[in-house]
């Protein structure tokens, strides 16, 4: 990122956007004042926070990472956040009063004692916002926010920061893909482009309608803008039978609670369809027992002749080189998938692990980079992407194999338009090919284009959990 | 693990008395009580010892069964370490039997017994007072009643917890390897590749997590405050008292009975 | 934007009061802190893992042969090296190793409170060769010295934790020969080898060690 000069004044509200990639989440770092000093890299001109350097100025801008995983610290919920109080030096009594108003504001409704280990990926979102917004801090910089939300969680989280902002008359920096959540909120939008430029910068009403062509070119959501991709109805097959089902299904993490009991649900063949439910209810752990990788606690998963192709039809059974062609499953979590060091290579495991040989290999690994804009980072390391960067490796290094089945956990987390546009167009035309494909979603604009057939969990209701979600339509 | 993994720990048994002691002072006293037997290898003050920790413990509730789940691997370190003693112990008075270096005497046989009592008065009460230690308080007390500091000692606790998701990033990584088609492979070798993907993985947490803890303020100068106090009283003083007291009677028994017996002599 | 640029526009900070040449700067970065814990803790995992494993040839190679159960005994002293190949700070060695005895301890070993003051002693050993090289060498010769000079260390200690000065003389020549041997082998080499992967994953980009290792930083 070269060559930007911006000034945000106090009290203002900024939307920061930009395709993925183009640095936003490291200016958030910058005004942060978390970038690292001068031995982690080079740095150029000046960034002031209230006319001093931002390292010295630390606790005065609260920061919510984009990755809601590794800002975790500790153990207990409220202790976590509790600790940037005590970093500040917030007298004991003060500091559990603030610690009770954030993680109300942010709708955490657990107690504090709960373990943060024990917490959907969700649930760690809204903690690490209480634990920025308990340092009332003047600055607050969020990275994509509620970019694992359900949509009541977006709509909770957002009013949870206008809240704070009313009362502090704080700064905000949002960075986030989803333009309208934003919109009401935010009296600037600040775009940045692919190189790290300034692209636009002004009041949203000004930047949004006369640029709106040439920044949706760009990469950026810009709402009204039409998504071109085709819709759901494109994404059935018409009297499509089940490619994947269930029988009197349980499900739960090992070792965990039984999430769900009695769950009777089909898969159509050849078809879109999509997982949705609030945060917490088991998306993931069902997605993962459908594709084969977690043990059904009760119950069955049933896959169809044609996928299972002679080798049984329960997939938890078969081994892990015949699931390749069969069920691919793209995690919600990249950083646990990633296996390679460097970006062709993660493409490549598994075609190999097929037994292909190296010109074929070679053939896919670069149809799949081109298809989803990576090229240019082929021999970067997987870790080192951005967050839109991460998610699209994944998806490619699945569908490299080309499985008969496809299930996406949160594919779209984290994408700029044109990262999504592609995304999408590519499951439309895997569907067309006859490819099953299952998505654990939140995504509105996803469900109106590939949910040709919906699946919804709701909160489950175990007793450890129930708290956790139970927010959520019962 | 039961240290560390807090959150999926079934509950550990309780220590009566001992569990109203800070964590910290429960460390001072186990190193108040250990510390001075280190300095004589002899039986009577290890057997002293013991004996009096037995039925301490007992006292606070630890069951035979309890011990044995507890402290096996120091009930089968502790006759190993006499054995090599036995052998190979500084050779005084009659010689029962030779062999290359090795040598079984009088003096070698004593030094054995000593040496055997000595490992189990040492290994349980570091084992046992540590039954049911969360993390979190042990930090506390190590940062607020010690006064260590406390950028590492809070840089210790959240790396603690790092850790302590390895359990469930391991099997994530299981699952992410079965699903990538290397989950087939030899047994051995995926534990080594996953284990060092696991390293990794902390690390690369570790590092963001850093970031994550500056931008919470972590790590400047300014003096910080604890949210949740961690403070020392009556029960802490009295069980650095009795360890004290059983460290004196051990090593006041054995300089009484004419054993006593300083490593260095 | 991580990456080096050629053209020199003025360099933010010059008139504030950070620190300057990064590398050489000897005040821990929070990032060392905790990459340095979490080195730690796992190393402690490895040796409640080698307190078993490792244990079990020691004793019997002990119990059988004069010393020789020394050869077991490098893995022990690996935290020193490790830290101090990563962090390069002052301490670092030290810490790691000292972290690592006390989460073994914690968790429950066969030797208590005395696997702190061992991994003190051993760290120290491993902190005084970095020291020695200004903490400015961090090459496999430098990585085995430290394994070497933290075996040397944990023998002295054990001349007087496990009573070892009550062994015979050749007990103890032949113990100190294997611990230092297993100490510059086990700790140093594997140590070393351990570092040069990891900053091959592009996991160290924050610390020299990683900027040493050529690669998209
Ligand atoms: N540690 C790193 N080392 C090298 N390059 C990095 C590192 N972190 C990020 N990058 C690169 O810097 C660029 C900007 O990354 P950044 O995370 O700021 O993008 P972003 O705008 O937040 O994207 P997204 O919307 O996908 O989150 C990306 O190309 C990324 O690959
Ligand atoms: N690795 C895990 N081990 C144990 N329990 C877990 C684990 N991950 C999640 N859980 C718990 O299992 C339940 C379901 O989690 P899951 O990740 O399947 O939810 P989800 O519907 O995918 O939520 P989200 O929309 O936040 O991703 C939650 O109550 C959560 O606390
Ligand atoms: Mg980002
Ligand atoms: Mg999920």
């Amino acid at each position: 990122m070269q060559g930007l000069d911006l000034r945000i004044h106090a009290g203002e509200r900024v939307l920061l956007l930009g395709p993925s990639g183009s640095g936003k989440s490291t200016l958030l770092h910058a005004l942060a004042g978390v970038l690292g000093g001068d031995d982690e890299g080079e740095h150029h001109g000046r960034l002031l926070l209230d006319g001093r350097q931002p390292a010295d100025a630390r606790g005065r801008a609260g920061l919510v990472l984009q990755d809601p995983d590794s800002q975790v610290i500790l153990a207990r919920v409220g202790d976590d956040v509790a600790f940037g109080c005590e970093n500040l030096g917030i007298p004991r009594e003060e500091i559990w009063q603030r610690v009770r108003d954030a993680v109300d504001a942010v709708g955490l409704d657990l107690p504090l004692s709960h373990p943060t280990s024990r917490l959907s990926g969700g649930q760690k979102q809204r903690m690490a916002l209480a634990g920025a917004i308990a340092m009332r801090p003047g600055l607050l910089l969020l990275d994509e926010p509620t970019a694992n939300l359900d949509p009541r969680g977006v709509a909770e989280v957002r009013a949870a920061v206008a809240r704070v902002l009313d009362r502090t008359g704080a700064t905000l920096v949002v960075v986030e893909h989803r333009v309208d959540v934003w919109l009401d909120l935010v009296d600037r939008v600040v775009v940045l482009g692919a190189d790290g430029r300034l692209l636009a910068d002004g009041p949203p009403s000004v930047v949004l309608d006369e640029r709106r062509e040439s920044l949706a070119a760009a990469g950026v959501w810009v709402p009204g803008v039409p998504l071109d991709v085709p819709d759901a109805t494109d994404a059935a097959a018409p009297g499509a039978g089940p490619a994947i089902s269930t029988e009197a299904l349980a499900i739960g993490r090992p070792r965990g609670a039984v999430l769900h009991a009695g769950l009777d649900l089909a898969v159509p063949e050849a078809s879109s369809s999509v997982l949705t439910g609030p945060n917490g209810a088991g998306k993931s752990t069902l997605a993962l027992t459908l594709g084969g990788l977690l043990a059904p606690r009760a119950g069955r998963v049933v896959a169809a002749a044609p996928l299972a192709r002679g080798i049984g039809g329960a997939p938890v059974r078969w081994r892990s080189r015949d699931l390749l062609t069969r069920i691919g499953t793209v995690f919600q979590e990249p950083e646990h998938q990633f296996v390679a060091t460097t970006v062709r290579d993660e493409v490549a495991v598994a075609p190999r692990a097929l037994g292909l040989a190296p010109g074929e290999v070679d053939a896919r690994v670069d149809e799949v980079l081109h298809r989803l804009r990576l090229d240019h980072l082929a021999g970067a390391n997987p870790f080192t992407l951005s967050g839109g960067e991460a998610r699209r490796l994944t998806v490619g290094a699945v569908l490299a194999t080309r499985p008969s089945a496809v299930i996406l956990d949160e594919p779209t987390f984290g994408q700029d338009r044109l990262g999504w546009i592609e995304l999408v167009r590519l499951l439309h035309e895997l569907v067309g090919e006859g490819t099953t494909l299952l998505s654990v979603t939140h995504d509105a604009a996803f469900i109106a284009s590939l949910g040709a057939h919906r699946i919804r969990l709701d909160a489950h209701t175990s007793a450890d959990s129930r708290t956790a979600t139970g927010r959520g339509r019962a | 693990m039961s240290a560390i993994d807090v959150a999926d720990a079934t509950p550990a048994p309780t220590l009566r008395f001992v569990d109203r002691v800070n964590p910290a002072s429960r460390l001072a006293a186990a190193m108040v009580l250990t510390t001075p037997l280190l300095v004589t290898v002899d039986w009577v003050s290890a057997a002293i010892a013991l004996a009096i920790q037995l039925v301490l413990f007992a006292l606070a509730g630890v069951t035979p069964g309890l011990l044995v789940r507890r402290t096996w691997p120091i009930l089968i370190a502790a006759p190993l370490a006499g054995i090599s003693m036995l052998l190979y112990g500084r050779p005084s008075g009659t010689v029962y039997g030779e062999f290359w270096l090795a040598r079984v005497t009088d003096g070698s046989i004593q030094l054995a017994i000593a040496v055997t009592l000595r490992v189990l008065a040492i290994g349980l009460p570091a084992a046992l007072l540590f039954l049911r230690v969360d993390p979190t308080d042990l930090a506390d007390g190590l940062a607020q009643v010690w006064r260590l500091p406390a950028r590492f000692v809070l840089g210790a606790l959240a790396a603690t917890r790092l850790v302590g998701l390895f359990v469930e990033d391991w099997r994530a990584m299981a699952l992410a390897r079965r699903a990538r088609g290397i989950g087939d492979h030899g047994a051995v070798r995926r534990a080594a590749t996953m284990a060092f993907a696991l390293l990794v993985l902390a690390i690369r947490r570790g590092s963001k997590l850093a970031t994550a803890m500056e931008a919470r303020g972590f790590g400047a100068d300014t003096p910080r405050t604890w949210a949740r106090p961690s403070t020392v009283g009556v029960p802490d003083a009295l069980l650095v008292l009795i360890a004290a007291a059983v460290a004196a009677a051990a090593i006041v028994g054995a300089v009484w009975a004419g054993t006593y017996h300083p490593v260095w002599a | 934007m991580h990456e080096t640029s050629t053209d020199h526009t003025p360099t933010a900070g010059t008139n504030g009061a950070r620190e300057t040449a990064g590398s050489r700067s000897t005040r821990w970065r929070v990032v060392d802190i905790v990459v340095a814990s979490v080195i730690g803790v796992a190393t402690g995992l490895v040796f409640l893992f080698w307190n078993n494993v490792g244990y079990a040839w020691f004793s019997a190679a002990d119990a059988l042969t004069p010393g020789l159960g020394g050869i077991a005994v490098g893995i022990w002293l690996i935290g020193g090296v490790l830290g101090g190949l990563i962090i390069r700070k002052p301490g670092a060695a030290l810490y790691v190793e000292l972290l690592a005895a006390i989460v073994s301890a914690l968790v429950g070993n066969q030797w208590g409170i005395e696997t702190i003051y061992s991994g003190l002693a051993q760290g120290l050993g491993a902190e005084l060769v970095f020291l020695a090289t200004g903490y400015r060498r961090f090459g496999v010769v430098t990585a085995m010295l430290a394994g070497a000079a933290a075996g040397a260390a944990a023998w002295v200690l054990e001349l007087f934790l496990s009573g070892n000065l009550q062994k015979s003389a050749e007990f103890l020549a032949l113990y100190f020969g294997t611990v230092v041997v297993s100490g510059a082998v086990l700790a140093g080499l594997l140590g070393w080898i351990v570092v040069r992967a990891l900053a091959a994953t592009g996991a160290l980009s924050r610390f020299g060690a990683g900027r040493d290792v050529a690669g998209r930083v």
